[in-house]
Protein backbone atom coordinates (compact mmCIF):
# COMPACT_ATOMS: atom_id res chain seq x y z
CA UNK A 1 0.00 0.00 0.00
CA UNK A 2 1.60 3.47 -0.28
CA UNK A 3 2.07 5.43 1.88
CA UNK A 4 -0.13 9.03 2.34
CA UNK A 5 1.87 10.34 5.59
CA UNK A 6 5.22 9.84 6.60
CA UNK A 7 6.81 11.28 9.92
CA UNK A 8 9.93 10.57 11.07
CA UNK A 9 10.56 11.78 14.56
CA UNK A 10 9.45 15.29 13.80
CA UNK A 11 9.80 18.15 16.35
CA UNK A 12 7.73 21.00 15.75
CA UNK A 13 8.21 24.59 17.98
CA UNK A 14 4.98 26.90 18.31
CA UNK A 15 6.89 30.12 19.93
CA UNK A 16 9.79 28.68 20.90
CA UNK A 17 7.59 25.29 22.53
CA UNK A 18 7.98 22.43 21.06
CA UNK A 19 4.54 21.15 20.66
CA UNK A 20 5.48 17.88 18.80
CA UNK A 21 9.40 16.49 20.18
CA UNK A 22 10.26 13.86 17.58
CA UNK A 23 6.42 12.41 16.53
CA UNK A 24 6.92 9.11 14.22
CA UNK A 25 3.85 8.06 12.04
CA UNK A 26 2.82 6.31 9.42
CA UNK A 27 0.14 6.23 7.16
CA UNK A 28 -1.39 4.34 4.42
CA UNK A 29 -3.47 5.46 1.22
CA UNK A 30 -7.06 5.22 2.06
CA UNK A 31 -6.52 4.19 5.85
CA UNK A 32 -8.58 5.80 8.94
CA UNK A 33 -6.37 6.47 11.53
CA UNK A 34 -7.66 8.32 15.69
CA UNK A 35 -5.54 10.09 17.00
CA UNK A 36 -6.08 10.49 20.87
CA UNK A 37 -4.33 11.72 23.70
CA UNK A 38 -4.46 14.49 26.52
CA UNK A 39 -4.81 17.91 26.29
CA UNK A 40 -1.75 19.56 24.75
CA UNK A 41 -0.27 16.14 23.39
CA UNK A 42 0.02 17.66 19.93
CA UNK A 43 -2.80 16.05 18.15
CA UNK A 44 -4.04 19.13 17.01
CA UNK A 45 -0.55 20.36 16.18
CA UNK A 46 0.25 17.01 14.18
CA UNK A 47 -2.76 17.59 11.94
CA UNK A 48 -1.54 20.93 10.77
CA UNK A 49 2.13 20.00 10.61
CA UNK A 50 0.29 17.33 7.77
CA UNK A 51 -1.31 20.33 6.01
CA UNK A 52 1.84 22.03 5.60
CA UNK A 53 0.61 25.19 7.63
CA UNK A 54 3.63 23.92 10.58
CA UNK A 55 7.74 24.67 9.56
CA UNK A 56 9.67 21.28 11.07
CA UNK A 57 12.51 21.72 13.22
CA UNK A 58 14.11 18.19 12.90
CA UNK A 59 13.08 15.35 11.05
CA UNK A 60 11.09 14.16 8.24
CA UNK A 61 8.20 14.64 6.92
CA UNK A 62 6.23 13.52 3.71
CA UNK A 63 2.46 13.59 2.43
CA UNK A 64 1.56 12.38 -0.94
CA UNK A 65 5.44 11.63 -0.95
CA UNK A 66 6.20 15.46 -1.20
CA UNK A 67 8.46 16.17 1.81
CA UNK A 68 7.24 19.80 3.90
CA UNK A 69 10.80 20.54 4.96
CA UNK A 70 11.30 21.21 1.33
CA UNK A 71 8.55 22.67 0.43
CA UNK A 72 4.96 22.64 2.44
CA UNK A 73 2.75 25.03 0.04
CA UNK A 74 2.89 22.22 -2.84
CA UNK A 75 1.07 19.67 -0.73
CA UNK A 76 -1.98 21.96 0.85
CA UNK A 77 -3.94 21.90 -2.27
CA UNK A 78 -4.39 17.75 -1.66
CA UNK A 79 -5.67 18.96 2.46
CA UNK A 80 -8.98 18.79 3.89
CA UNK A 81 -8.55 20.87 7.06
CA UNK A 82 -11.19 21.13 9.33
CA UNK A 83 -10.61 22.35 13.11
CA UNK A 84 -11.96 23.62 15.90
CA UNK A 85 -13.03 26.79 14.07
CA UNK A 86 -14.91 25.98 10.99
CA UNK A 87 -13.72 28.88 8.02
CA UNK A 88 -16.53 30.19 7.20
CA UNK A 89 -17.44 34.36 6.50
CA UNK A 90 -20.07 35.47 9.13
CA UNK A 91 -22.45 37.72 6.64
CA UNK A 92 -21.83 35.11 3.35
CA UNK A 93 -24.89 32.34 3.27
CA UNK A 94 -24.45 28.87 3.64
CA UNK A 95 -24.64 28.32 -0.17
CA UNK A 96 -22.37 31.32 -1.01
CA UNK A 97 -19.58 29.94 1.48
CA UNK A 98 -19.99 26.81 0.19
CA UNK A 99 -19.70 28.12 -3.35
CA UNK A 100 -16.77 30.49 -2.55
CA UNK A 101 -14.16 27.66 -1.30
CA UNK A 102 -15.79 25.78 -4.52
CA UNK A 103 -14.47 28.35 -6.61
CA UNK A 104 -11.16 28.44 -4.77
CA UNK A 105 -11.04 24.80 -5.11
CA UNK A 106 -12.35 24.85 -8.68
CA UNK A 107 -15.10 22.76 -7.88
CA UNK A 108 -18.48 23.33 -10.15
CA UNK A 109 -21.93 24.37 -9.79
CA UNK A 110 -23.18 20.87 -9.65
CA UNK A 111 -20.59 19.69 -6.56
CA UNK A 112 -21.99 22.58 -4.87
CA UNK A 113 -25.53 20.93 -4.62
CA UNK A 114 -24.64 17.94 -4.03
CA UNK A 115 -22.79 18.88 -0.74
CA UNK A 116 -25.89 21.28 0.16
CA UNK A 117 -28.33 18.22 -0.04
CA UNK A 118 -25.48 15.58 1.28
CA UNK A 119 -25.00 17.67 4.27
CA UNK A 120 -28.92 18.50 4.86
CA UNK A 121 -28.15 22.10 4.54
CA UNK A 122 -31.19 22.22 1.32
CA UNK A 123 -34.11 24.33 1.36
CA UNK A 124 -34.57 27.34 3.72
CA UNK A 125 -31.14 27.04 5.30
CA UNK A 126 -29.11 27.24 2.27
CA UNK A 127 -29.72 31.10 1.90
CA UNK A 128 -29.12 31.75 5.54
CA UNK A 129 -26.14 33.39 7.07
CA UNK A 130 -23.51 31.39 8.99
CA UNK A 131 -23.44 34.47 11.44
CA UNK A 132 -27.32 33.03 12.55
CA UNK A 133 -26.18 28.94 12.22
CA UNK A 134 -26.40 26.55 15.07
CA UNK A 135 -23.04 25.55 16.05
CA UNK A 136 -24.09 22.04 14.44
CA UNK A 137 -25.23 24.03 11.31
CA UNK A 138 -21.76 25.58 11.12
CA UNK A 139 -19.90 22.19 11.21
CA UNK A 140 -22.65 21.01 8.60
CA UNK A 141 -21.45 23.71 6.36
CA UNK A 142 -17.78 23.60 6.79
CA UNK A 143 -18.00 19.84 5.88
CA UNK A 144 -19.54 20.80 2.66
CA UNK A 145 -17.18 22.60 1.83
CA UNK A 146 -14.28 20.08 2.75
CA UNK A 147 -16.78 17.86 0.45
CA UNK A 148 -16.83 20.12 -2.57
CA UNK A 149 -12.74 20.17 -1.96
CA UNK A 150 -12.46 16.66 -2.54
CA UNK A 151 -9.07 16.16 -1.32
CA UNK A 152 -7.05 12.86 -0.78
CA UNK A 153 -6.35 14.01 2.57
CA UNK A 154 -8.80 14.98 5.28
CA UNK A 155 -7.41 16.16 8.75
CA UNK A 156 -10.02 16.18 11.07
CA UNK A 157 -9.88 18.25 14.36
CA UNK A 158 -13.00 16.60 16.69
CA UNK A 159 -15.51 16.47 13.50
CA UNK A 160 -18.01 15.40 15.83
CA UNK A 161 -17.99 18.41 17.41
CA UNK A 162 -21.44 19.79 18.05
CA UNK A 163 -23.19 17.67 15.85
CA UNK A 164 -26.48 15.66 16.85
CA UNK A 165 -26.70 11.91 16.48
CA UNK A 166 -27.89 12.11 12.78
CA UNK A 167 -24.77 14.88 11.81
CA UNK A 168 -22.38 11.95 13.76
CA UNK A 169 -24.36 9.42 11.69
CA UNK A 170 -23.84 11.13 8.18
CA UNK A 171 -20.01 12.19 9.13
CA UNK A 172 -18.88 8.52 9.79
CA UNK A 173 -20.35 7.69 6.61
CA UNK A 174 -18.84 10.12 4.76
CA UNK A 175 -15.62 9.21 6.13
CA UNK A 176 -16.01 5.74 5.27
CA UNK A 177 -16.60 6.54 1.65
CA UNK A 178 -14.02 9.17 1.54
CA UNK A 179 -11.72 6.30 2.51
CA UNK A 180 -13.71 3.89 0.60
CA UNK A 181 -12.32 5.97 -2.61
CA UNK A 182 -9.30 6.51 -1.73
CA UNK A 183 -8.93 9.53 0.92
CA UNK A 184 -6.30 9.22 3.81
CA UNK A 185 -8.24 10.36 7.09
CA UNK A 186 -6.27 11.23 9.95
CA UNK A 187 -9.12 12.00 12.95
CA UNK A 188 -8.95 13.79 16.33
CA UNK A 189 -11.22 12.91 18.62
CA UNK A 190 -11.76 13.04 22.85
CA UNK A 191 -14.52 10.70 22.06
CA UNK A 192 -12.68 7.62 20.67
CA UNK A 193 -15.83 5.57 21.38
CA UNK A 194 -17.83 7.01 18.66
CA UNK A 195 -15.19 6.94 16.15
CA UNK A 196 -13.91 3.41 17.25
CA UNK A 197 -16.40 1.93 14.40
CA UNK A 198 -14.38 3.67 11.74
CA UNK A 199 -11.29 2.16 12.09
CA UNK A 200 -8.95 -0.55 14.31
CA UNK A 201 -5.98 1.72 14.44
CA UNK A 202 -6.11 4.15 17.61
CA UNK A 203 -2.50 6.14 17.89
CA UNK A 204 -2.01 8.24 21.12
CA UNK A 205 0.15 10.76 21.86
CA UNK A 206 1.47 12.33 24.74
CA UNK A 207 3.99 15.33 25.27
CA UNK A 208 4.53 15.60 21.36
CA UNK A 209 5.34 11.67 20.78
CA UNK A 210 3.60 8.67 19.42
CA UNK A 211 3.45 7.11 22.54
CA UNK A 212 1.27 4.14 21.28
CA UNK A 213 -0.04 2.79 17.75
CA UNK A 214 -2.70 0.14 17.93
CA UNK A 215 -1.70 -1.44 14.74
CA UNK A 216 -2.28 -0.42 11.03
CA UNK A 217 -0.48 -0.80 7.54
CA UNK A 218 3.51 0.16 8.40
CA UNK A 219 2.87 1.27 11.83
CA UNK A 220 5.50 2.15 13.72
CA UNK A 221 6.06 3.85 17.30
CA UNK A 222 8.54 6.51 17.45
CA UNK A 223 10.97 4.63 15.38
CA UNK A 224 10.08 0.95 16.96
CA UNK A 225 8.45 -0.90 13.99
CA UNK B 1 -4.70 34.60 -11.54
CA UNK B 2 -6.94 38.03 -11.66
CA UNK B 3 -9.83 35.48 -11.84
CA UNK B 4 -8.79 34.02 -8.56
CA UNK B 5 -8.70 38.05 -7.27
CA UNK B 6 -11.86 38.88 -8.40
CA UNK B 7 -13.09 36.18 -6.88
CA UNK B 8 -11.61 37.34 -3.45
CA UNK B 9 -11.99 40.97 -3.89
CA UNK B 10 -16.32 40.33 -4.90
CA UNK B 11 -15.96 37.94 -1.40
CA UNK B 12 -14.72 41.10 0.77
CA UNK B 13 -16.82 43.26 -0.86
CA UNK B 14 -19.94 41.32 -0.42
CA UNK B 15 -19.02 40.25 3.23
CA UNK B 16 -18.89 44.71 3.56
CA UNK B 17 -22.30 44.89 1.64
CA UNK B 18 -23.77 42.94 3.86
CA UNK B 19 -22.41 43.76 7.07
CA UNK B 20 -22.70 47.64 6.59
CA UNK B 21 -20.27 48.63 8.55
CA UNK B 22 -18.33 50.30 5.99
CA UNK B 23 -21.94 52.75 5.23
CA UNK B 24 -23.30 52.70 9.03
CA UNK B 25 -19.69 52.87 11.25
CA UNK B 26 -16.92 54.00 9.53
CA UNK B 27 -18.15 56.70 6.77
CA UNK B 28 -20.03 58.24 9.56
CA UNK B 29 -16.66 58.05 11.53
CA UNK B 30 -15.28 59.82 8.60
CA UNK B 31 -17.87 62.60 8.40
CA UNK B 32 -17.33 63.27 11.86
CA UNK B 33 -13.88 63.63 11.36
CA UNK B 34 -13.85 66.48 8.82
CA UNK B 35 -16.84 68.38 10.96
CA UNK B 36 -14.37 68.00 13.97
CA UNK B 37 -11.71 69.42 11.48
CA UNK B 38 -13.88 72.54 10.97
CA UNK B 39 -14.55 73.14 14.01
CA UNK B 40 -11.12 73.08 15.14
CA UNK B 41 -10.00 75.58 13.27
CA UNK B 42 -12.87 77.53 13.53
CA UNK B 43 -14.79 79.03 11.21
CA UNK B 44 -12.22 81.01 8.93
CA UNK B 45 -13.03 79.88 5.83
CA UNK B 46 -9.78 80.85 4.75
CA UNK B 47 -7.82 78.77 7.22
CA UNK B 48 -10.08 75.86 6.42
CA UNK B 49 -9.91 75.99 2.60
CA UNK B 50 -5.81 76.45 3.09
CA UNK B 51 -5.54 73.39 5.07
CA UNK B 52 -8.22 71.34 3.28
CA UNK B 53 -6.14 69.04 1.29
CA UNK B 54 -4.15 68.25 4.21
CA UNK B 55 -7.15 67.26 6.32
CA UNK B 56 -8.92 65.33 3.74
CA UNK B 57 -5.93 62.77 3.54
CA UNK B 58 -5.14 62.58 7.11
CA UNK B 59 -8.57 61.96 7.54
CA UNK B 60 -8.66 59.01 4.80
CA UNK B 61 -5.52 58.07 6.30
CA UNK B 62 -7.44 57.38 9.57
CA UNK B 63 -10.09 55.61 8.18
CA UNK B 64 -7.95 53.80 6.01
CA UNK B 65 -6.65 52.08 9.32
CA UNK B 66 -10.32 50.78 10.63
CA UNK B 67 -10.47 49.67 7.05
CA UNK B 68 -7.25 47.60 6.73
CA UNK B 69 -8.15 45.79 10.42
CA UNK B 70 -11.66 45.33 9.35
CA UNK B 71 -10.46 43.91 6.09
CA UNK B 72 -8.49 41.44 8.05
CA UNK B 73 -10.33 40.62 10.65
CA UNK B 74 -12.75 39.05 8.34
CA UNK B 75 -10.39 36.36 7.45
CA UNK B 76 -9.23 36.44 10.80
CA UNK B 77 -12.82 35.57 12.69
CA UNK B 78 -13.04 31.64 12.14
CA UNK B 79 -9.64 30.72 10.54
CA UNK B 80 -10.56 31.30 6.91
CA UNK B 81 -7.01 32.31 6.53
CA UNK B 82 -5.78 28.44 6.78
CA UNK B 83 -8.10 27.62 4.61
CA UNK B 84 -7.18 29.79 1.79
CA UNK B 85 -3.92 28.71 2.47
CA UNK B 86 -4.92 25.45 1.51
CA UNK B 87 -5.96 25.91 -1.96
CA UNK B 88 -4.73 26.15 -4.86
CA UNK B 89 -4.84 29.67 -5.34
CA UNK B 90 -1.47 31.43 -5.55
CA UNK B 91 -0.51 34.08 -2.51
CA UNK B 92 -0.54 36.77 -5.42
CA UNK B 93 -3.84 36.25 -5.79
CA UNK B 94 -4.83 36.69 -2.21
CA UNK B 95 -2.70 39.70 -1.95
CA UNK B 96 -4.43 41.38 -5.16
CA UNK B 97 -7.74 40.57 -3.99
CA UNK B 98 -7.58 41.80 -0.32
CA UNK B 99 -6.02 45.09 -1.89
CA UNK B 100 -8.51 45.59 -4.69
CA UNK B 101 -11.57 44.95 -2.03
CA UNK B 102 -9.91 47.86 0.15
CA UNK B 103 -9.33 49.87 -2.64
CA UNK B 104 -13.00 49.59 -3.99
CA UNK B 105 -14.09 50.60 -0.13
CA UNK B 106 -11.52 53.81 0.07
CA UNK B 107 -12.62 54.92 -2.98
CA UNK B 108 -16.81 55.03 -2.16
CA UNK B 109 -15.22 56.75 1.43
CA UNK B 110 -12.82 59.39 -0.81
CA UNK B 111 -15.61 60.30 -2.63
CA UNK B 112 -18.34 60.85 -0.30
CA UNK B 113 -15.29 62.56 1.82
CA UNK B 114 -14.65 64.70 -1.13
CA UNK B 115 -18.10 66.19 -1.02
CA UNK B 116 -18.70 66.32 2.52
CA UNK B 117 -14.93 68.97 2.21
CA UNK B 118 -16.17 71.04 -1.03
CA UNK B 119 -19.35 71.89 1.36
CA UNK B 120 -17.77 72.35 4.70
CA UNK B 121 -14.86 73.85 3.83
CA UNK B 122 -16.30 75.65 0.42
CA UNK B 123 -13.09 74.85 -1.75
CA UNK B 124 -12.59 74.80 -5.61
CA UNK B 125 -11.14 72.62 -8.13
CA UNK B 126 -8.92 73.97 -10.77
CA UNK B 127 -7.72 70.81 -12.32
CA UNK B 128 -10.24 67.55 -11.87
CA UNK B 129 -7.80 65.77 -13.24
CA UNK B 130 -4.89 65.57 -11.13
CA UNK B 131 -7.76 65.21 -7.96
CA UNK B 132 -9.07 62.21 -9.91
CA UNK B 133 -5.77 60.89 -11.50
CA UNK B 134 -3.98 61.71 -7.64
CA UNK B 135 -6.81 60.23 -5.59
CA UNK B 136 -6.66 57.00 -7.42
CA UNK B 137 -2.91 56.07 -7.87
CA UNK B 138 -2.72 57.58 -3.99
CA UNK B 139 -5.81 55.15 -2.69
CA UNK B 140 -3.71 51.81 -4.88
CA UNK B 141 -0.53 52.66 -2.56
CA UNK B 142 -3.07 52.42 0.84
CA UNK B 143 -4.58 49.89 -0.56
CA UNK B 144 -1.36 47.43 -1.05
CA UNK B 145 0.65 48.75 1.26
CA UNK B 146 -2.18 48.64 3.90
CA UNK B 147 -3.09 45.09 2.89
CA UNK B 148 0.28 43.83 3.34
CA UNK B 149 1.08 45.64 6.68
CA UNK B 150 -2.24 44.51 7.64
CA UNK B 151 -1.41 40.75 7.51
CA UNK B 152 2.50 41.68 9.39
CA UNK B 153 -0.05 43.03 12.16
CA UNK B 154 -2.56 40.37 12.42
CA UNK B 155 0.80 38.17 12.92
CA UNK B 156 1.95 39.79 16.02
CA UNK B 157 -1.45 39.56 17.51
CA UNK B 158 -1.90 43.36 18.63
CA UNK B 159 -3.41 44.51 15.46
CA UNK B 160 -5.62 47.47 16.46
CA UNK B 161 -2.60 49.06 18.18
CA UNK B 162 0.42 47.33 16.47
CA UNK B 163 -1.27 48.70 12.58
CA UNK B 164 -0.90 52.41 12.90
CA UNK B 165 2.31 52.59 14.21
CA UNK B 166 3.59 50.03 11.66
CA UNK B 167 1.79 51.93 8.98
CA UNK B 168 1.15 55.64 9.25
CA UNK B 169 4.89 56.39 8.63
CA UNK B 170 4.87 54.13 5.80
CA UNK B 171 1.99 55.87 4.73
CA UNK B 172 4.00 59.62 5.23
CA UNK B 173 4.75 59.72 1.40
CA UNK B 174 1.25 59.22 0.72
CA UNK B 175 -0.14 61.77 3.35
CA UNK B 176 2.88 64.13 1.96
CA UNK B 177 2.35 63.81 -2.29
CA UNK B 178 -1.44 63.10 -2.17
CA UNK B 179 -1.78 66.95 -0.40
CA UNK B 180 0.53 68.42 -2.67
CA UNK B 181 -1.07 67.27 -5.67
CA UNK B 182 -4.61 68.39 -3.85
CA UNK B 183 -3.17 71.96 -3.27
CA UNK B 184 -2.01 72.58 -6.40
CA UNK B 185 -5.34 71.28 -7.84
CA UNK B 186 -7.15 73.11 -6.10
CA UNK B 187 -4.93 76.58 -6.60
CA UNK B 188 -4.30 76.46 -2.79
CA UNK B 189 -0.73 76.02 -3.24
CA UNK B 190 2.16 76.67 -5.26
CA UNK B 191 3.77 73.10 -5.92
CA UNK B 192 4.04 71.00 -9.24
CA UNK B 193 1.51 68.64 -8.38
CA UNK B 194 1.99 66.37 -11.16
CA UNK B 195 5.48 65.40 -10.00
CA UNK B 196 4.02 65.15 -6.45
CA UNK B 197 1.94 62.35 -8.44
CA UNK B 198 4.59 60.89 -9.90
CA UNK B 199 6.40 60.13 -6.47
CA UNK B 200 2.10 58.38 -6.16
CA UNK B 201 3.05 56.29 -8.75
CA UNK B 202 6.04 54.90 -7.68
CA UNK B 203 4.55 54.06 -4.13
CA UNK B 204 1.66 52.56 -5.46
CA UNK B 205 4.25 50.36 -8.28
CA UNK B 206 6.30 49.73 -5.60
CA UNK B 207 3.62 48.16 -2.78
CA UNK B 208 1.96 46.17 -5.35
CA UNK B 209 5.39 44.82 -7.00
CA UNK B 210 6.37 43.65 -3.39
CA UNK B 211 3.29 42.72 -2.09
CA UNK B 212 2.71 40.31 -4.80
CA UNK B 213 5.87 38.76 -4.29
CA UNK B 214 6.21 38.92 -0.46
CA UNK B 215 2.43 38.67 1.01
CA UNK B 216 2.64 34.66 0.77
CA UNK B 217 5.75 34.59 3.01
CA UNK B 218 4.51 37.43 5.34
CA UNK B 219 1.30 34.66 5.48
CA UNK B 220 3.57 31.93 6.60
CA UNK B 221 5.33 33.73 9.30
CA UNK B 222 1.64 34.14 10.70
Amino acid sequence: MTVAIDLREVVVLLSHFPALTGATLRVSQGEIVLLQGPNGAGKSTLLRLCAGLLPIKEGTAKILGQDLGENRRRVRPDIGLLGHKTGLYEDLTVEENIAFWASMTRANSQEITDAIEVMGLGGRLRDVLARQLSAGQRRRTAFAALLVQRPPIWLLDEPHAALDSEGRSLVNELIKNAAAAGATVLLVSHAAKELSALTGRVVTLAGGRVTSDSGGNGSEVNGVS
Amino acid sequence: MLADSWLIARKDLQVEIRSRIIINQIAPYTLLIMVLFGFALDANTQTLRDTAPGLYWVAILLVALLAIQRGVQIEDADAARDRMLLTPVSSSSIFLGKSLALFVQLLVLEVLLFFVMMVLFDTSVEDPLLVCLSAFVATVGIATSGTLYGVIASGVGVRETLLPILLLPVLAPVAIGATRTFGDAFGRVNADGWAWFGLLVVFAVVYTVLGMFSYGQLLEEE
